[in-house]
């Protein structure tokens, strides 16, 4: 029994099944992924009603939102998958960190980028110690430290498992340090407007965030898969499939 | 041929983990000891950092009375930041980490000890100067001792934490700074938490439930951090 | 022939783009000596450290008495004696205090008896001298008096023989024989030249470039 699943996770762990699986599913991931996000940002920026109390200016939300959200779930997805390469090795879970890391990284900086550019004009200053935006600043932190882990340690092995360590670590501190920033924020800031604090939304504003968040995940999938394709290339270039895809893309 | 021999008895486990844990704490104490300048180095930069502040910023007592919990907490980070290289980098070198991964006992319970040394060595020391530093910020004496008590619950959250990062930088170039990057950022729940109290005791608040916390979080990372730290040490021994 | 005490079944390891070996099976059984044999980069090393424990990058199965090594990781560690490159001596430790923490932790010793161990690597007279004092040489005889008071069965030791004069190397070689006379088992790698009566050689290649996963 254990025999078959170890099988079964080395069939569906294999790089080179991988690769030909991401090939199939990529167009679709790019094209519906496109089509969704364009949608969504198309209506809630130009066509969605202005909120009542800031106008405009929300109209952020439907950028900052999505890539606030896609940050923490990918470091979320990062720490599941870092489970599978401690327990079964799996090379492909590690592929999968190693690829979006960086994503990730990006994602959260643009939500800080787009918050701190919403807070211009809601609190007269570029940057505020906002609660969210301040528990953001430390998931960069959080990406920034895997992304250095992970190219100092040059042996793929030992480096894809202690990222792996690295990150469920993360992981377990990323509800702390949520629970002890809001606490801070509290103690230090008595309430001002905060970003937290949603404006009631008409289904003519969330219906566009909505497919704005769900066109960014899809272009996220097609993104790590690109990613991981790359990746898986550059380490498998010696294997004979690699050196067969490459004479038939020659040819 | 080899010639056929009876195998030899094997070896039972008679030594318990307990008894493992004291004679690595005993040891680490004892080859330290011996070394004291190591021991004093994290103490003079604690000392140093914190005299930069009334002089880098202000030395007016009413920002040193508001500042002076902060400085201290940052400064006593930072130090426990700068000994944590040392933490297993020694062992590493002469070869006694691995001996200690060979041992009959579990490993996880071997890295707590590592990581309850290294607090007697260098937290500890902190937290006892903490108080002279406190007066030399204005500090009034209701704030210093919860000062005192944040750090003394503090500073083995930081060891522990920082064992983990210390076992992951294990043998890699530029391993120090790597390390901070990795640990400052769990750090800040620790530091939050232990400023905030010593801020709410200013203002007059009742801290019990604020320390209960800390507690807990010392609870956590006793329960958790040796795990990460003794799957860390494996996997930087298995690439030396 | 007796049971194998410690098996390794097609152990596979890779470094980099090359796999060091692969289809790998190794038997120790009491009262052999094992000589690990290659040239530089062959894997010796990391041989050993596989069957001792201290790497787990690789593939394969590891069974200790027959069972799956990874169960009884304590036992195992108990049954086992490793001296390698680095020989966990430290510097500002006296030989005695070494050597009594390094037993102490598999079974307490009087120091009587640690003291006869030093003695019979000829470190009389060293025994309150802070290692770092003492030479390359004598700070690997303070690790290899270890073998003296040793109860484990399994000795794996790697460049054992690094640092010794010409009577420590005859006085090694005596031990590693009566320690497999006794029915113990030894798994050696040595640039120095040995032959002893009824030792196995264990030949790892060049390793190959790996071509098909």
């Amino acid at each position: 029994m254990w025999q078959f699943i170890r099988q079964l996770f080395h069939k569906f762990g294999s790089p080179k099944w991988f690769y030909g699986i991401a090939s199939k599913m990529m167009p679709w991931l790019l094209g519906i992924g496109l089509i969704l996000l364009l949608a969504g940002l198309v209506w809630g920026l130009a066509f969605a009603p202005a909120e009542r109390l800031q106008g405009n200016s929300y109209r952020i939300i439907f950028i900052h939102v999505p890539s606030a959200f896609l940050a923490q779930s990918i470091y979320i997805m990062m720490a599941v998958t870092a489970v599978v390469t401690l327990v079964w090795r799996m090379k492909l879970a590690d592929l999968f960190v190693r690829a979006v890391a960086p994503v990730g990284a990006v994602l959260t900086f643009l939500a800080l980028f787009t918050g701190a550019v919403w807070g211009k004009p809601t609190w007269g200053t570029w940057w505020v110690w906002d609660a969210r935006l301040t528990s953001m600043l430390i998931l960069l932190f959080l990406y920034f430290g895997v992304i250095v882990l992970m190219s100092a340690i040059t042996d793929e092995k030992s480096s894809a498992r202690a990222v792996a360590v690295l990150v469920l670590v993360g992981v377990v501190n990323i509800p702390i340090i949520k629970y002890s920033v809001e606490w801070w924020n509290t103690l230090h800031q008595p309430a001002t407007f905060k970003l937290t604090d949603k404006p009631s939304m008409a289904p003519e504003m969330w219906v566009p965030l909505l497919l704005s968040v769900l066109g960014l995940y899809l272009l996220f999938g097609w993104l790590a898969c690109l990613r991981m394709q790359t990746e898986i290339l550059k380490r498998e270039h010696r294997t004979r499939w690699v050196r067969d895809l490459a004479t038939a893309e020659g040819n | 041929m080899t010639p056929k021999v009876p195998a030899m008895p094997l070896a039972v486990v008679r030594v318990s983990a307990w008894r493992a844990m004291a004679l690595v704490v005993r040891r680490d104490l004892r080859a330290s000891l011996r070394q004291r300048q190591d021991l004093l180095n994290p103490l003079l930069f604690f000392f140093m950092v914190v005299t930069l502040f009334p002089l880098g910023v202000s030395p007016e007592v009413s920002f040193l009375q508001q500042a002076g919990s902060g400085i201290l907490w940052v400064a006593a980070l930072l130090s426990t930041l700068l000994s944590l290289d040392h933490l297993f980098r020694h062992d590493f070198d002469d070869g006694t980490l691995e001996q200690m991964v060979l041992q009959p006992q579990p490993l996880f319970l071997l890295v707590l000890a590592k990581s309850v040394a290294h607090w007697l060595l260098t937290g500890l020391p902190l937290v006892m100067l903490a108080p002279v530093l406190g007066v030399m910020l204005h500090l009034d004496g209701n704030s210093i001792a919860i000062l005192c008590l944040t750090l003394l619950i503090g500073t083995p959250v930081l060891s522990l934490i920082g064992a983990i990062g210390a076992a992951l930088t294990l043998g890699l170039r530029a391993g120090g700074v790597l390390l901070s990057l990795l640990i400052i950022p769990l750090y800040i729940p620790v530091l939050i938490f232990g400023t905030g109290t010593v801020a709410a005791a200013a203002n007059g608040a009742p801290v019990g439930g604020y320390l209960a916390l800390m507690m807990a979080f010392l609870v956590l990372a006793i329960t958790l951090a040796p795990f990460a730290s003794a799957a860390a040490l494996r996997i930087s021994l298995s690439n030396s | 022939m007796s049971e194998p005490m410690l098996k390794a079944v097609n152990l596979q390891c890779e470094r980099g783009d090359r796999i060091l070996f692969q289809g790998l099976d190794v038997s120790i059984v009491p009262g052999t000596i094992t000589r690990v044999e290659g040239p530089n980069g062959a894997g010796k090393t990391t041989l050993l450290r596989i069957l001792a424990g201290l790497n787990d990058s690789y593939t394969g199965d590891l069974f200790w008495c027959g069972e799956p090594r990874a169960w009884q990781r304590e036992v195992f560690h108990r049954n086992l004696l490793y001296i390698g490159h680095r020989p966990g001596i430290k510097p500002l430790l006296t030989p005695l205090e070494n050597l009594r923490a390094l037993s102490a932790v598999r079974r307490p010793l009087s120091d009587g008896a640690l003291c006869q161990a030093l003695d019979g690597t000829g470190l009389q007279g060293y025994y309150h001298v802070q290692c770092r004092n003492l030479s390359a040489g004598q700070q690997r005889r303070v690790a290899l008096a270890r073998l003296l008071v040793s109860d484990e069965p399994l000795w794996i030791l790697d460049e054992a023989f690094t640092a010794l004069d010409y009577h420590g190397v005859a006085g090694l070689e005596q031990l590693l024989v009566e320690h497999a006379a006794s029915g113990g088992a030894v798994v050696i790698t040595t640039h120095h030249d040995l032959d002893l009566p009824g030792m196995a050689r264990l030949k790892l290649g060049v390793g190959e470039p790996m071509n098909d996963a």
